[in-house]
Parts: C-alpha cells; sequence; structure tokens
C-alpha cells in the first residue's frame, strides 16, 4: 500500500479513535470515560462530546495554571504527567502525530483541496508559533493568577480554532444550556476560526506552521526522536521535488532534522533518486554528511 | 554511543520518570478531573 494511502487510513482512524465516545455526541454533553486522563498525541479538544482522552496543550495549561495554588496549599502536583507524556511522544515519534495522527492537521490538508488561490506563508510568519508557546501556553496561565493562585488557559481561551470547532460549535449546537450563555468570547473565537478556514482554503497548514504549541513542542524533539528521516546526501541531485510536494515548504536534504518537518513523508515518493528514507533508527549511516551533486 | 542516541534515551527516560512521578502524586486524576468537565474558555464562554 502506498505512504500516503495509508497515512489518509491512520488519519482518518485517529480521528475516530480519539473521538469514539458517539453515544456522549448524540446526548450532547462530554464524555466521562476513564481514558480521559491518557493526553493524546493531537491537538484534540478535551470538551469534544466525544472525545476519549486529553488535549496535552490544554492539560498543560491547567497543570500550569494551577501550580502556584497547588503550591499554596501543599500539594505536590507540578504538571510532572503532561510534561512526561509530551516528552514521550516527542522522543518516540518527533512531529510525526502531526503528519500521522492529529485530527487538526488532517482537517487543514483536507480543506486546502478546496480548489482557489494557493499562497506560500513567509517564513517570518512561523516565528510566530514560539511567542505564542512562551506567551500564551507557559507564562500567561502561569504569572496571571487571581487572589486564590488560579490562572487561566490563555491559548484554549483566545486563541485555539480546535477548541471552538470540536467543542464550542458542536457544543452550541447539541446543548441549548450552553446555547444560552454565548457571548462576546463565542463571537470572537468563531471569527478566528472563520479565518483559519479560509486561510486553510489558500494555504498548506497554516496553524501548524503559524500557531500550533503541540507541533512546536513536537518539533523540538525532532532533533533527538527514534523515528527519524534520513536523506542520502551522495545520491541527492537538488532537484527541489521533495520541497514542491512538502506541505510545510522545507529542504529536506538541508536538515532531515528541521523541526519544522511534520514527519507525512510526502517528499519520500517524489524523490527522483529514493534518497529520502524513515525509520526508528539510532545508528548513523555511513553516506551522510556527503555534498549532494547537482545535476 | 553517539550523542543523538545519548540524547534520544535521556529525554525517554526522563520522561518516563516524570509519568511515574505524576502518576504517584495523582495527576492523572487532575488531568482526567478536567477533562471531564466542559471547558468553558476552551468552547468560548468563560
Amino acid at each position: 500500500m502506498k505512504t500516503e494511502r495509508k497515512r489518509r487510513i491512520t488519519q482518518l482512524a485517529a480521528a475516530l479513535g480519539f473521538n469514539l465516545d458517539l453515544l456522549s455526541l448524540a446526548r450532547g454533553q462530554i464524555s466521562q470515560t476513564p481514558t480521559k486522563g491518557i493526553c493524546l498525541p493531537a491537538l484534540n479538544c478535551y470538551s469534544c462530546p466525544a472525545a476519549i482522552g486529553a488535549c496535552p496543550v490544554g492539560a498543560l495549561q491547567n497543570a500550569l495554571n494551577a501550580l502556584r495554588y497547588n503550591l499554596g496549599v501543599g500539594q505536590k502536583k507540578l504538571g510532572l504527567y503532561v510534561l512526561g507524556s509530551l516528552g514521550l511522544m516527542g522522543a518516540i515519534g518527533g512531529r510525526l502525530p502531526c503528519g500521522w495522527l492529529c485530527p487538526f492537521g488532517w482537517l487543514q490538508e483536507l480543506i486546502n483541496k478546496i480548489p482557489g488561490p494557493k499562497i506560500q506563508i513567509p517564513s517570518v510568519l512561523t516565528y510566530l508559533r514560539y511567542v505564542i508557546l512562551i506567551l500564551l501556553v507557559l507564562l500567561l496561565p502561569l504569572l496571571l493568577v487571581d487572589a486564590s493562585g488560579l490562572g487561566l488557559p490563555w491559548f484554549c481561551k483566545w486563541l485555539c480554532p480546535a477548541g471552538t470547532l470540536e467543542a464550542g460549535v458542536l457544543l452550541a449546537m447539541l446543548n441549548p444550556a450552553i446555547r444560552s450563555q454565548l457571548g462576546f468570547l463565542f463571537a470572537w473565537k468563531l471569527a478566528i476560526l472563520v479565518f483559519f478556514l479560509v486561510w486553510m482554503v489558500l494555504s498548506e497548514r497554516p496553524f501548524c506552521r503559524v500557531v500550533c504549541p503541540l507541533g512546536t513542542i513536537l518539533g523540538f524533539f525532532n532533533r533527538v526522536s527514534l523515528f527519524r528521516m534520513r536523506v542520502d546526501l551522495g545520491r541527492c541531485i537538488l532537484c527541489q521535488a521533495c520541497q514542491k510536494a512538502c506541505p510545510v515548504n522545507i529542504r529536506i536534504y538541508e536538515n532531515p532534522d528541521s523541526e519544522r518537518c511534520l514527519r507525512c513523508l510526502k517528499c519520500e515518493p517524489v524523490c527522483p533518486t529514493s534518497c529520502i528514507d524513515h525509520g526508528f533508527w539510532l545508528a548513523e549511516k555511513k553516506t551522510e554528511g556527503k555534498t549532494p551533486v547537482r545535476v | 554511543m553517539n550523542r543523538r542516541r545519548f540524547w534520544t534515551f535521556f529525554w525517554l527516560g526522563l520522561s518516563v520518570i516524570f509519568i511515574l512521578a505524576g502518576l504517584l502524586s495523582g495527576e492523572f486524576r487532575v488531568v482526567w478531573q478536567k477533562a471531564v468537565t466542559v471547558c468553558l474558555e476552551c468552547i468560548g464562554i468563560g
């Protein structure tokens, strides 16, 4: 089976598997399954009625915004479980879940298939995700707290379109009690969602490239993860076919461990010399480090 | 052992230690508790 076909099937299976509690969805209430304590390797809002796991970005913010309160009352809940879960995901696959498992990433790929003008995202915008991670996910939840020491999940509250789509819109449609409480914040988040939906038509994976804190965290691990990309530079002819196929527009032959690489493997089948490879490797390959030959 | 292999196992080991420490201090329950309650911020109410 072709890699791209396998990836599509995996993305579909992950989207369904992460949102398996259809009974809760039908009732318009969020799932109460015991598995919701497990951090999923994807940006999948835990307030989605059918979600059977926790969003690691939401869980991280909640661990941080309760940290000062917990320390104040003598509870040693430091968010180690969430940090460890993120570290484990990253150490095993790096951004592999972005390319193969994340339902919001998959949605972006599907919407980008809508015909229309396509625009490249300026590379300077891709640095915004570091600001968002540091400011909205780490610092503000930790530092801006009320008198009791509790803060807010700033990223979820003001920016995350995945939460609006998977949880806000769904619950507003299914649950009259929630629908009656919608106000300015919902309108703001809906506007952000619409903005990203339009951007998804125009550009490939705009949310992953410009905003996603989970992808940014997992990207740090691309350099050390068990799963890795490898380019045989002795066979690379610098034809740029890999860059043209890449949804995030990187040159994999310059840095196979690039933290922007989603590990979607779209570059592999288009390579005319089959010099790109992937796998769970630890040993270096002898051909690495050679200079590519331009033809 | 090359440098990459060292850091791979370092992060794997540290992550497992963090997860176990978190589980022992009851953090799984905290994550679960939050995840089974409607997040007002996520849905755009709170």
